[in-house]
């Protein structure tokens, strides 16, 4: 039998019994009050679509810790010197000004789902009557053998953006002909798929514009296989021919530690020395996910694919990489996609604003040179209790060039659009 | 004191005329001539998917470019410019070769936020071959009736997109589906590498979706997010992002 989510079960009961249930803030004829935490990808945009769908009648709350927000989208490019990392940090002033969404700069530190609040860390409460949850990951440190969040700090994993996309950027721009990068990727679940192999990329860009003739970044990747891999082989022979060394886990066996002060990443098969270390270790949903219950025991919150409901609690959504997409890959343009659909049900749940059937999209450009850049997208629907992809393409091997810088001129547009739907 | 130009298609005011003459001897070097007239023909090609010019030309995509000489920028009746585009005109931009010459070479360098998508042309020889054949038919008189907007389509899906032309599209669905869209194609209307659709007309809309479902339009990014859509759901994101005015 289907599940009913809580509109439709209201639609079938009919009016009456709605009237009985009616929640205690329509009857207080109080504004009903959306919190959101996480003012990025997913939780900017939710804010904004549901503060300009609902025209006012809901009075929407962004917590964030930052008064700033640095795309991870994008922060490849500012390694490889195509953007600055001004032009890809943003602020919450506009979503203040134009869409009355109430801006807390602080740090939410627990949910409590039977009293409906959050509460932060100076200790004061927020009340909600539905919570977005959009946390975003959090790095799983031990999972890579001898790293640390303090290890973070000389090998940066700068997996998320800001003071370690920086950290990497010095380190990278101070490397000399003959040094080394080593990379230690993630394994899945991970945000970005792709975003590992375009960082490759745009370094191995800086070291080949400086002329470096003998420097070599070896990738340690306990993945067999990897997201556009096709693609960025061909791409790494044809611009940086002999300096990307990939290997998967059936030929380095495994990590065995990761020394950040030596410099050095010792494998079953051998020990790389790197004068750059990049370590990019597993990922889980934000810790307050995990605290609040919302997730299982792989550290990821399931959702209702129709809604991005959770699963665990009715009131709560949980949207972008902290959620359980089923076939979406974790982007900022999928939590943007997911977003909407959880903003139209909270407006659906909260004001009985039509809610129509969800569909959720995603592309993902990765530049691999100057002006050569590839891409891959899908479609998405409900189906089989996930969210699962109806159509998908991804860019082809040998393509013209004038394709290929055809893509990046559309990523350009494509950051202008998302960071204008996030932001305003 | 700034003259304004009467909208339509009523005559240049004599000061402009001036200018047009001057703007247009001052392009008139040897290159010119009938082979010159050709290749700024062919080069208007790409411009005539949005553009129509010449005796009767009406509004498409872009507006109609009869009489462009001496026009001042984002003002013409019937058409919805972007803010960015009125507010240069206001500010004091007419198009003579010269600014012609600088928008076309980049336009959303020349004039960040407009609509028009259209990457820039850098070879100066070819600006000036284009905006030589510009100048010598901008005179001509376009259609009475400019702004009747709908785009004079063929092609082997144009009997898919008359059938969804018969729909009354559903805004309110359109506005859901387009949250799809947005994420790059700005409802603000700029283009900023990736195309403006806003206030599109819904002939030309529809014909663009079925040009992706028919693989005559290629971009795979397109073909994905339009493979999916019913003729309601078209009609609907047509007649939405119809509905909408560039800021």
């Amino acid at each position: 039998m289907r599940n009913f989510n809580r509109r439709q079960f209201g639609l079938l009961f009919g009016a009456s019994a709605m009237a009985l249930s009616m929640p205690a803030y329509l009857r207080a004829q109080t504004k009903p009050r959306v919190v959101i935490i996480g003012g990025g990808a997913g939780g900017a945009t939710a804010a904004r679509y549901i503060a300009k769908d609902s025209e006012g009648a809901i009075d929407v709350t962004l917590i964030d810790a930052s008064d700033k927000f640095t795309t991870c989208f994008f922060s490849n490019l500012y390694l490889g010197g195509f953007r600055t990392i001004e032009s890809i940090t943003h602020d919450w002033s506009r979503l203040e000004a134009n869409n009355g969404i109430k801006k807390i700069t602080g740090m939410a530190k627990a949910i409590d789902p039977a009293a409906k609040t959050v509460t932060m860390a100076d200790g004061s409460t927020v009340p909600y009557d539905r919570l977005i949850v959009s946390p975003g990951i959090d790095i799983k440190y031990d999972s890579v053998p001898g790293y640390s969040l303090e290890a973070a700090e000389i090998a940066p994993h700068a997996w998320k953006a800001g003071p370690q996309t920086m950290l990497l950027k010095a380190k990278l721009d101070a490397l000399t002909d003959g040094q080394n990068i080593v990379m230690v990727a993630p394994p899945n679940p991970y945000r970005c798929p792709p975003g590992p192999y375009e960082r490759i990329s745009m370094m191995a860009h800086v070291l080949k514009s400086k002329g470096f003739a003998n420097s070599k970044i070896f990738v340690l990747d306990p993945k067999d296989k990897f997201s556009k891999q096709g693609l960025f082989a061909e791409g790494w022979e044809a611009h940086y021919p002999g300096m990307v060394d990939w290997m998967g886990p059936d030929v380095h066996g495994g990590i065995k530690n990761v020394d950040v002060a030596a410099g050095k990443v010792e494998t079953d098969l051998d020990t790389f020395e790197g004068a750059l270390l990049n370590i990019i270790p597993a990922q889980q949903a934000g810790q307050i996910a995990l605290d609040a219950g919302l997730a299982d025991d792989k550290g990821f919150c399931p959702i209702d694919p129709a809604s991005m409901r959770s699963a665990k609690d009715d009131a709560i959504f949980v949207i972008g990489d902290a959620s359980i997409a089923g076939d979406m890959p974790k982007s900022g343009f999928s939590a943007n996609s997911q977003a909407k659909i959880a903003a139209m049900n909270i407006r659906g749940d909260l004001i009985g604003a039509k809610v129509f059937p969800a569909k959720y999209s995603n592309t993902c450009w990765s530049l691999i040179a100057t002006d050569d850049n590839v891409k891959v997208g899908g479609a998405y629907e409900p189906k089989d209790g996930k969210i699962t992809a109806v159509s998908n393409f991804v860019s082809q091997t040998g393509e013209d060039a004038t394709v290929r810088k055809a893509n990046f001129e559309e990523s350009l547009g494509w950051y202008a659009g998302i960071t204008s739907d996030m932001f305003g | 004191m700034r003259q304004r130009q009467p909208h339509g298609r009523s005559a240049l005011a004599p000061a402009l005329r001036f200018r047009a003459l001057l703007a247009l001897s001052l392009l008139c070097v040897p290159a010119s001539g009938a082979w010159a007239s050709q290749a700024g023909e062919t080069l208007f090609k790409v411009c005539a998917n949005c553009h129509e010019i010449g005796e009767g030309a009406k509004h498409k995509v872009g507006p109609h470019l009869d009489g462009i000489v001496g026009r001042t920028a984002g003002e013409i009746e019937g058409f919805k410019f972007s803010e960015a585009m009125r507010k240069a005109g206001n500010e004091g931009l007419r198009w003579d070769a010269a600014a012609l010459d600088s928008y076309l070479e980049k336009p959303r360098d020349f004039i960040p936020g407009n609509r028009m998508s259209f990457r820039g042309m850098a070879d100066a020889a070819q600006r000036k071959q284009l905006v030589e054949w510009l100048l010598a038919r901008s005179t001509a008189s376009p259609a009475q009736d400019v702004t009747r907007q709908t785009a004079d389509l063929t092609g082997p899906s144009r009997g898919f997109a008359d059938e969804v032309l018969k729909l009354e599209g559903d805004v309110e669905l359109g506005e859901y589906l387009s949250g799809d869209c947005v994420t790059c194609h700005q409802p603000s209307g700029r283009a900023d590498g990736i195309p403006s659709i806003v206030g599109v007309p819904r002939d030309y809309f529809v014909n663009a979706i079925f040009a992706y479902k028919t693989n005559v339009r290629n971009n795979e990014v397109m073909k994905l997010r339009v493979g999916n859509l019913t003729n309601e759901e078209i009609a609907a994101l047509a007649a939405y992002f119809e509905s909408l005015e560039p800021n």
